[in-house]
């Protein structure tokens, strides 16, 4: 029992890190590096915010070994209530993001009570309201695009966090985007070290501390990479304060939480959970609530930044919210899974997106080495399981 | 020289190294019917799968010589074409398609180029219904329309609309009540007169008494003897003594300082009805109760119903229109949800685990954990997992599962260490009362002791523990008090003192004749 005792580094959760690292440096290179600009980088976090909150709300749907094909749409309906209530109606901006919020909410208490309590599978319940907001929105918007927005509401989508610039190189820099991502990193190294200090209080196997301060390097890497170049941009966005508190509070339910872990535990053995004293009913309930609220964050940010709302929005949204899920290592039949992961399998889809619109592949091939991209990775994880 | 139908030599199979058959020999004459006794566990299964390419030539050593020649059946396909057809206890029916279709089920009555007949089969469904007594039944109505016992003799009626010489039935009236049971048997001796051998397995030895031209008994997975009718004696009494005559060995630890106390659980008057149908009665008029400290057994054969009891008290997971009452330390108590028993201080660690013990995708402490977080290791719904940690090593060192770490994922482990880790969760709900159903299922004999250890750590902290086991040997080894369970009622109660596998085996049958 004394023999030190030492475990590798999760290599599927880095595993995701380091695809996302190759997948974006091979596009810089591509584009002989104009992927790499800050107006990009900028681009990147702003145009996949939305996708990121679904993936949020999607990865609970797929850890029950579900999915919810609704949220595109209800991301275009949400985004509509917006426009009406503040183009038409001329409500004040958080009337009509609440009204958003309630309706977003309202569609997830409808498809949890048909999953949970009528016993309809997610996927017919989801198929349904993926079909029945389209259609509401399209008819609530009579087909025509309601906007513009006033400045305030757009700030939410496009606005930037209050900016300190001094004058660097060939441009400015933000000092407020470099002091973020110092206390980031801080915090990444304090939770490090607290986390290596409880396993050794309990005698826990232990990484080698070679690989924990690569993976730590690397993480501050890319924090200042990416902060440094908001920096040179117009400072922080909006988007991404809403991404990072959404992200928090999920990876904190899920991981930290009796009601996240009874999602997993549902996910992993459906049965044994029941025995188990958990009201598998309950967890479907709330799972699909909460993919109605998130969409509905989705759908006000994504109106915000677009200044508009349009029936068209959020359309293959949900495809790409389970795509992100599934590359960022979600089991496929549910019960294992992590926020972070989904966050970076977004960010894969978002970087591919990103990197071949502007090397100049047109969206028809998109679609195909997205579809490609997706096939791998869920194939990769299925035969790592296999071989264990 | 008789003429043999059948004869398996020799035969001899092996699980990961534990020896389930055990150089048995079986041989069947032509048009008999031929009865197959054992204990749970004995081989009977075992014995027929082997004959019918279940577990494929290669995978056991011996012969099987069939008609004459000697069989090498790989699949049952094979073994079929030969016209050795198996009907299994759990019904291997298609419960939406029809009747005519689930008779041809991979037999499809086709005309040319593959393409089904539907005229053909629906005529041919009536001709082989008609072998079975059901003459007038619409084969177009989806086939659970129909009851279990008519079912059962549509199973039948699709084995003969295949070629059969040699008809193989697993505990074909498991299922049925007495009058489907008296048809089917009656049914088997029709059939041998039309020249089809029939193998049957069978608890009932009152049924077997009443069809059986010879009866093989099995223990251990070694044949014992075979008894023929007109030569031996083949009574009850006498086939129990060939099932059960083994030598007890000291397998049990004993329980020593063990104060037994007051009654602390207590089941009065309970009635469940099957949940697929309201008319039939699973549990009838059932009252037991355990003192703390105390041990008390539920054995019974295969579905006799221990575990739907269990399950059916056990936050109502089982059944429908249940009635009766529950009561811990002197005062009723509701087990409408798990959460109501665990919140009563009720567990219950089931017959199966990886379906309805484990997470198998999970780690050992949020398994070991998962019942007890909402209650012990959260507070305001944030987990403690610093505390679950604790606990978790706790219970690893106390029960000792072997382990590298708690974080290790319980797929990965032993079934005894898997087993302990069930056990471990329901002891961390701080239970009063351990319903343990099946607790040694599919583990080896050491993991079973550390098994039985526990059982005796618990009762030595005053707990009241019931152990439902198929294996007699076992409710004996380790019960103060055993209830003898048949046809969901209680047909006896033993003491420690009294109780042997004898006595338990003519409880049931005393209670299978009252029924009669």
């Amino acid at each position: 029992m004394d023999k030190k005792r030492v475990v590798n580094v999760d290599i599927k959760q880095y595993g995701m890190i380091f695809m996302l690292i190759v997948i974006y440096l091979i596009f810089a290179a591509l584009t002989k590096g104009a992927t790499l600009s800050p107006a990009n980088i900028n681009n990147l976090v702003m145009q996949n915010g939305y996708v990121v909150i679904l993936a949020t709300g999607m990865l609970l749907c797929c850890l029950t070994g579900n999915v919810d094909l609704g949220v595109g749409s209800l991301v275009a309906l949400t985004g509509a209530v917006c426009g009406i209530a503040m183009v038409d109606h001329h409500m004040n901006m958080w009337v009509a993001i609440l009204l958003a919020l309630l309706v977003g909410i309202a569609s997830g208490v409808f498809v949890g009570f048909f999953v949970a309590y009528l016993g309809v599978p997610p996927f017919i319940t989801t198929l349904a309201t993926w079909l029945m907001w389209r259609g509401l929105t399209y008819t609530v918007l009579q087909a025509q695009t309601k906007g513009p927005f006033d400045g305030s509401f757009t700030f939410i989508g496009s606005g930037f966090l209050p900016t300190v610039k001094v004058p660097f190189g060939d441009g400015q820099l933000d000092l407020i985007s470099i002091g973020v991502a110092a206390v980031v990193s801080v915090l990444v190294i304090v939770a490090e070290v607290k986390s290596v200090a409880t396993k050794k209080k309990y005698g826990f196997a232990q990484n080698p501390f070679w690989q924990l301060a690569l993976k730590d390097c690397v993480i501050i890497f890319v924090v200042f990479f990416v902060f440094y170049k908001l920096g040179r941009n117009a400072g922080i966005p909006f988007v991404l304060v809403i991404l990072a508190v959404i992200v928090g509070i999920y990876q904190f339910i899920t991981s930290s939480t009796v009601a996240g872990r009874q999602i997993y535990a549902l996910g992993g053995n459906r049965k044994a959970a029941n025995l188990s004293g958990i009201n598998t009913n309950k967890v479907f309930f709330w799972v699909y609530t909460n993919s109605g609220l998130l969409a509905a964050v989705a759908g006000i940010v994504l109106a915000a930044r677009n200044a508009s709302a349009t029936p068209k929005a959020g359309d293959g949204f949900e495809m790409d919210a389970i795509a992100s899920c599934y590359i960022g290592g979600t089991a496929v039949a549910g019960g294992a899974g992590t926020v972070l992961g989904a966050v970076v399998g977004a960010f894969i889809m978002g970087v591919l997106n990103n990197g071949m619109s502007i090397y100049g592949w047109s969206t028809d091939i998109q679609k195909v080495v997205k579809g490609a991209v997706l096939l791998l990775a869920v194939t990769a994880d299925l035969l790592s399981k296999r071989k264990k | 020289m008789s003429d043999y139908i059948l004869e398996m030599n020799h035969i001899t199979k092996e699980f990961s190294g534990v020896k389930a058959l055990d150089d048995v020999n079986l041989q069947v004459e032509r048009g008999e019917i031929h009865a197959i006794c054992g204990e749970n566990g004995a081989g009977k299964s075992t014995l027929m799968n082997v004959l019918s390419g279940v577990y494929p030539y290669g995978s056991y050593s011996g012969d099987i010589v069939y008609n004459g020649e000697v069989c090498k059946f790989r699949n049952i396909k094979e073994s079929e074409r030969k016209g050795i057809v198996i009907i299994h206890q759990e019904l291997a029916l298609s419960p939406l398609l029809s009747v005519a279709e689930n008779i041809f089920l991979g037999n499809e009555q086709t005309s040319t180029k593959g393409v089904i007949d539907w005229a053909l089969t629906r005529k041919r469904a009536e001709e082989v219904l008609a072998k079975v007594g059901l003459e007038h039944e619409n084969v177009n109505l989806p086939i659970n329309a129909f009851g279990v016992g008519k079912q059962q003799l549509m199973e039948i009626a699709k084995a003969l609309a295949k070629k059969v010489d040699l008809l193989i039935l697993d505990e074909p009236t498991a299922a049925l009540n007495d009058e489907e049971s008296k048809n089917l048997l009656d049914l088997m001796l029709g059939l041998k007169k039309q020249g089809i051998t029939c193998i049957m397995i069978s608890h009932k030895l009152n049924e077997i008494e009443y069809v059986a031209d010879s009866i093989t008994i099995i223990r251990d997975g070694k044949t014992i003897e075979t008894l023929k009718k007109g030569q031996d004696d083949i009574s009850e009494n006498r086939i129990i003594k060939g099932m059960v005559g083994r030598e007890l060995t000291n397998r049990y630890p004993v329980r020593e300082g063990v104060t037994i106390g007051d009654t602390i659980f207590e089941v009065k008057d309970w009635n469940v009805y099957s949940p697929d149908d309201d008319e039939k009665q699973v549990i009838k008029d059932v009252n037991i109760h355990v003192k703390a400290g105390e041990v008390v057994g539920l054995a019974g054969l295969m579905g006799a119903g221990r575990t739907e009891l269990a399950m059916s008290i056990f936050g109502r997971n089982y059944g429908q229109k249940i009635s009766g009452k529950v009561l811990v330390n002197g005062k009723e108590v509701s087990t409408k949800t798990v959460n109501d028993c665990i919140e009563n201080k009720i567990a219950y660690v089931s017959e199966d685990r990886k379906t309805y013990g484990l997470v198998l995708i999970q780690n050992i402490r949020e398994n070991m954990t998962m019942a007890a977080r909402r209650k012990y290791f959260s507070k305001r719904g944030t987990i403690n997992k610093n505390d679950e940690i604790v606990a978790a090593e706790e219970y690893r060192k106390k029960i000792n599962v072997k382990t590298g770490s708690i974080e290790q994922e319980v797929g990965s482990l032993s079934g005894g260490n898997q087993q302990k880790v069930v056990l471990s969760k329901w002891m961390l709900t701080q239970p009063d009362v351990l319903i343990l159903d099946e607790p040694t299922r599919g583990i080896d004999v050491g993991a079973k002791y550390e098994i039985y250890c526990v059982i005796n750590d618990l009762a030595k902290a005053g707990k009241a523990v019931i152990v439902i086991s198929s294996e007699m040997p076992e409710v004996i080894g380790t019960c103060d008090r055993v209830y003898v369970l048949n046809e969901g009622e209680i047909a006896g109660e033993l003491t420690k003192e009294e109780v042997t596998q004898e006595k338990i085996m003519q409880c049931i049958m005393a209670h299978n004749r009252k029924d009669d």
